[in-house]
């Protein structure tokens, strides 16, 4: 039973007629994307999934979740809060943006939160130089950047998404 | 009339709307190639134009599309969308404020070699921007500008978007295909080029988004128009990027051949504070360092000049850098980037960036002897010329021109001296 295709069959669809016939391999990182959306990571049935899909062995599937920094096999916090450290962004103050906003919510780059929602990282560069500090927040199938940031709109963007994750629990429950 | 080539959303509002953009001109480009032009028609207008890849290499694009054989079929275009370069951020710009023109000028290139499947490649950080995509290729198959038999034509096109996963070496362009094939982002090795053999081993151009969006403007109008812009041997503009010490970083649209000084302290307000400037990087985290002398400054921003100071122009990321920037620093920051970004497939640049970024934190650290900077400046030199991509070598640049240049920023943090 391949649990992604009865998930996503129109979607999957899709994604295939991207793609000669005979290069279904093409398929697979669009479908860590979408097997990633949900749970937030990809999971061993994804895995074995997206390898039956592309007619390729699961090792090879688990090479490219290794190789590409957006794929995680684990889970991570609800939301990974990634803010870029390199160089451009660094002149700008990013490196003590980085370390007032964690001191804030009291926790270390690379550890979540106490609720389990956030986890603080550094990125590399994220084309958005000019208008550092600036950070993207990864979660639920999306991506989104926030610029021009300060520890205060940051904890603000923190804060709505808090409310966010709050109002989505209510829904499931 | 445009003050922008380019960047023309910045004159037009709302220019991301198909009907804003086809009532400004948009399109008629496209439709004039595919219903009146040949495509070595429109291969000898690009030559003649002169335009040069926007990328990095600053490989004349009409050459590179002449290279795609016609005996071999069928053929790709893709357009190069990872913009990952650290201090570049106008690709970025262009797709998500000038849509349309970047696509317009990917289905043109695809009808100069005869694709009839094309795709845009773009970072997956660049997530939204590719949702938005999707929607425009759908609204111009609605519209009619893509699809099957073009304009009552034999000619059919279709574009996909396919998005990254986050690693710098796909902007590589061989990586860039394998990534599209479902493998890891490693480079090929070469021959045979992407020309021969490139995306599923048939003939295929890579063209950068900003190489692109140049497109258009050529076909519509003409050559004698466009190298009116720009310097004889870099024909057209730029989008420079400007970052760091700068008051007014963003990107700027200028002719090649702009100077450095025009872009930083008559466009960009000079620097914060209005502290002195102390050196220049032109192509982003690869450059090579540029001290900031009267001459540096007053030098023209073209392909050519750029290289005189013994750096590149690459994609024109322009960060500015004050005299209170450690270069020790600034290479500590650089290397640990590449360390991250190597691809770990060859051993030059996989081993080196690792012990440049090793030596490198013990510097910063103060635990190093003036020994250590020799060694890491070995450890540089022996690396260049021996990586299997471009990567490696970047890698250096900063390493060994700020030692070569600023020697005493470095001395300055060994033998237990602390900041």
């Amino acid at each position: 039973m391949n649990e992604l295709l009865a998930k996503y069959p129109k979607e999957i669809d899709m994604i295939l007629a991207k793609y000669p016939p005979e290069y279904k391999r093409s398929a697979v990182m669009p479908l860590l994307h979408l097997a990633q959306a949900d749970p937030g990571y990809v999971t061993i049935q994804a895995l074995q999934d997206i390898a039956e899909i592309c007619e390729i062995s699961i090792t090879e599937v688990g090479s490219i979740v290794g190789f590409y920094t957006l794929y995680y096999d684990k889970p991570l916090g609800r939301y990974h809060i990634q803010v870029c450290t390199d160089l451009p962004c660094a002149l700008r103050g990013a490196d003590k943006f980085l370390k007032e906003l964690c001191e804030r919510l009291g926790v270390k780059v690379g550890e979540p939160t106490s609720d389990g929602l956030f986890v603080i990282d550094e990125v590399m560069c994220l084309a958005a130089c000019h208008r550092a500090p600036m950070f993207q927040v990864q979660g639920g199938g999306d991506l989104v950047y926030h610029e021009s940031q300060t520890v205060e709109t940051a904890l603000a963007v923190l804060d709505t998404l808090r409310t966010q994750a709050a109002a989505e629990q209510e829904d499931k429950a | 009339m445009s003050e922008h080539m380019l960047l023309r959303h910045r004159d037009f509002p709302d220019l991301d709307q198909l009907k804003v953009y086809t009532d400004n001109g948009g399109f008629d480009a496209w439709k004039k190639v595919v219903t009146s032009m040949e495509p070595a028609e429109l291969i000898q207008l690009v030559k003649d134009s002169g335009l040069r890849g926007r990328g990095g290499a600053g490989f004349p694009t009409g050459m590179k599309w002449s290279f795609v054989p016609n005996n071999l079929w069928p053929h790709y275009v893709v357009a190069n969308a990872d913009e990952s370069e650290p201090g570049t951020f106008k690709d970025r710009e262009i797709m998500e404020s000038n849509p349309f023109q970047f696509l317009e000028g990917l289905m043109i290139a695809s009808f100069a070699v005869q694709a009839n499947v094309s795709y845009a490649y773009l970072r997956g950080e660049f997530w939204q921007i590719g949702q938005m995509l999707e929607e425009k290729i759908a609204e111009l198959e609605k519209a009619g500008f893509l699809g099957d038999q073009l304009f009552d034509t034999k000619y059919s096109l279709r574009l996909h978007v396919h998005m990254g996963a986050g690693a710098y070496i796909c902007g590589e362009e061989t990586a860039l295909l394998e990534s599209i094939e479902g493998k890891l982002g490693q480079p090929r090795l070469r021959p045979p080029f992407p020309a021969v053999a490139g995306l599923y081993t048939s003939p295929t151009v890579i063209n950068n988004v900003e190489t692109l969006t140049n497109l258009p403007p050529i076909v519509q109008q003409g050559v004698t128009w466009f190298r009116e812009h720009g310097t004889e041997k870099s024909p057209g503009v730029k989008i420079f990027s400007l970052s760091g010490c700068i008051n007014n970083p963003g990107n700027y649209e200028l002719p090649l051949g702009a100077t450095f000084r025009q872009l930083i302290y008559d466009l960009g307000g000079g620097i914060p504070e209005g502290r002195a400037i102390k050196a220049i990087m032109a192509a982003g985290a690869s450059s090579a360092l540029i001290p900031a002398t009267d001459a540096a400054l007053d030098t023209p921003m073209d392909y050519e000049s750029v290289a005189n100071l013994g750096a590149s122009l690459g994609s024109a990321s322009v960060i500015v850098l004050d005299e209170t920037v450690s270069m020790s620093w600034l290479a500590q920051k650089t290397t640990h980037f590449f360390k991250h970004e190597s691809c770990g497939k060859c051993t030059p640049c996989r081993e080196g960036t690792y012990w440049m970024a090793h030596i490198l934190d013990r510097i910063e650290d103060g635990q190093a002897s003036a020994n250590d900077v020799d060694l890491l400046f070995t450890v540089a030199r022996q690396m260049q010329n021996k990586c299997l991509c471009a990567l490696g070598e970047f890698s250096t640049m900063p390493v060994v021109s700020s030692i070569e240049k600023f020697r005493g920023d470095f001395l300055a943090r060994v033998d237990g001296q602390t900041r």
